[in-house]
């Protein structure tokens, strides 16, 4: 494919050929600009030229355009489950998600989390630490339920083996080769 | 119903859950007909965005048809097919009232610097997304944008936030006639925002990515210059000889955190997490701009910090604006881009995957198999109705 990789017409290399270099000057003033004869061809071209068909300028507006006039308060949504909301807000939204409430022990580090302001690092950190142990409990919600988590499957090796399968084969090897170290290591270890 | 469930990082699958209930008057029940994985459902597929929890059916981008409304719904009825946009907006906020549909106060109780997405992890608000049977739609009568009859399933899927995006992308580089356009990104928010580009008057597109077939494809789709970041010494450098040593006039940064093309943003964005992401390509963006020049960023990070190099964008007189698409604003003019031919969204769907098989998908899409660049999925209950339409008209 022709890209452009390779600079032209005014590609300017450093020649250090002892103090010597191209001059900045020799290169235009002004960036060079295609004329509209030049970019007529282009689907399309300058039809919101105009800053006024576009149509988030200014970023501001009002009245709104597009949806129901404001309103002054809205309907608060009942609390049937537990909402973690942040300390930067002078208590819940009208409107707000229920989808997965804490729970378990990811659940008790959420609501820990949620102690600390968003501005504060140890939010977002105690956060992300709750992620990964909120994975170990997947797998062990699913094996209370009698199902073993098809793990390959939900990575997606199905399509890896139909698109990929030079790469699936050379990440199962690594993957053999660094579990056939580990248990050599370990049983060298075990000797000693 | 079937939906999408996320079980950690890159592990997903299809699972039954319950149906999605109304919660509030102003909710809606739509049956979704399509919904598109985005390159932002990424971000959380890897693991990089905080509080996604195992469980949760991710998808912003869907259509729909509504099956059932609350109490205080007054503009949409059972029945209507709707576009739904990525952000969940209450219309009435100090920020809806300004048209920042994208910036909504009151529909995210868990943080306050985003507003509600669908499917986008309890940090966007805690909302099961669209990779589904069935979701629900809060604030009904606000959000929802009826589907026109002349206008097709597959592109209205694409107006919920990959077109809206990526012409927001170039609006905020506020171009003029002329102007050198630099576009990082060859994914789908990339190609809509060099098209987008071209409609704002740009007078040169370059699209930069390290993927050969993307940048084929946006080479061809969107009459755009290319280059592969891997095949040159240095991004900023390459950029300013393609521009008489000036820089480009606007850059957009159309990738975010899981961005390539830097051992160290890398090691400490993506694999240490020790930033909210690589910032490589938002690096590039400020490096690569002219002096006095415009940096737009469409790009997710995470909610916490990245390395970048603010010095530059202040010693240059940068301008930098950001933001999520305010989806719903922007509607009525991209649909007259489509009626009049100048954007043809669904032409970049290049996969219509059962929602059944949504590992594969992911897998596919993330790893960039198969050529892909926008994979759709289609829930069973869609493709019953498709058939028994299609067995009506025989």
């Amino acid at each position: 494919m022709q890209t452009s990789n390779e600079v032209n017409p005014h590609s300017h290399q450093h020649h250090h050929n002892g103090h010597t270099h191209e001059h900045q000057q020799d290169y235009p003033k002004e960036p060079q600009r295609p004329t509209r004869e030049q970019l007529a061809h282009i689907n399309g071209w300058g039809a919101d030229l105009d800053h006024k068909n576009r149509p988030a300028v200014p970023m501001e507006r009002k009245p709104p355009r597009f949806i129901p006039p404001p309103v002054d308060r809205l309907p608060q949504q009942p609390e049937n489950v537990e909402v973690l909301v942040s300390t930067e807000r002078p208590g819940i939204t009208p409107i707000f998600g229920t989808a997965q409430p804490p729970s378990g022990l990811s659940g008790m580090m959420r609501r820990v989390a949620f102690r600390w302001a968003e501005n504060d690092l140890r939010h977002w950190l105690l956060l992300l630490a709750a992620d990964r142990v909120n994975v170990v409990e997947g797998v062990a919600e699913d094996l209370a339920k009698g199902k073993v988590p098809n793990v390959l499957g939900e990575m997606g090796i199905k399509a890896e083996w139909q698109h990929n399968k030079a790469g699936l084969v050379k990440k199962a090897f690594i993957a053999g080769a660094v579990v056939g170290t580990l248990a050599y290591l370990m049983r060298d270890r075990e000797r000693r | 119903m079937l939906a999408m469930n996320y079980r950690g990082p890159y592990r997903v699958r299809a699972d039954h859950k319950p149906d999605p209930v109304i919660e509030h008057p102003g909710d809606a029940i739509v049956r979704v007909l399509r919904s598109c994985i985005c390159g932002s459902d990424l971000h959380l597929y890897h693991g990089m965005v905080p509080d996604t929890r195992v469980g949760h059916t991710f998808g912003h981008e869907f259509v729909g048809e509504v099956v059932d409304i609350g109490s205080g719904v007054q503009n949409l009825k059972v029945g209507d097919r709707v576009l739904v946009p990525f952000n969940l907006f209450c219309g009435s906020c100090f920020f809806c009232e300004r048209e920042l549909y994208g910036n909504c106060h009151n529909t995210n109780a868990q943080a306050t610097a985003v507003g509600g997405i669908y499917g986008y992890s309890h940090t966007a608000g805690g909302y099961d997304g669209g990779q589904a049977e069935y979701v629900r739609v809060p604030m009904a009568d606000v959000g929802p944008y009826v589907i026109p009859d002349d206008i097709h399933i597959e592109d209205a899927v694409l107006l919920t936030d990959a077109v809206p995006t990526g012409y927001q992308a170039a609006e905020m580089g506020d171009i003029a006639e002329g102007d050198t356009v630099v576009v990082f990104g060859a994914g789908p928010v990339g190609i809509f925002a060099a098209k987008s580009a071209w409609l704002m008057g740009a007078g040169r597109v370059i699209v930069v990515d390290e993927v050969e077939y993307r940048l084929e494809f946006v080479k061809r789709f969107a009459q755009c210059e290319v280059v592969n970041f891997r095949e040159v010494n240095d991004m900023a450098e390459h950029i300013k000889k393609m521009t008489d040593w000036m820089g480009a006039d606007v850059t957009i940064d159309c990738v975010g955190g899981d961005a390539a093309g830097s051992i160290a943003q890398t090691l400490t964005g993506r694999l240490m997490k020790m930033q909210a992401g690589a910032s490589t390509v938002l690096h590039w963006a400020i490096n690569s701009v002219r002096k006095g020049g415009n940096v737009s960023i469409v790009g997710v990070y995470g909610p916490t910090f990245n390395a970048v190099p603010i010095g530059n964008a202040l010693n240059k007189g940068l301008t930098l604006r950001m933001n999520q698409a305010s989806v719903k604003r922007h509607l009525p003019r991209l649909i007259e881009h489509i009626r009049a031919g100048r954007l043809n969204p669904k032409e970049i769907i290049t996969h219509r995957i059962p929602l059944e098989e949504v590992a594969d998908a992911y897998h596919i899409f993330s790893s960039k198999l198969d050529e892909c660049i926008k994979p759709v999925l289609i829930p069973p209950s869609a493709r019953e109705v498709t058939a028994v339409k299609a067995s009506a008209q025989q």
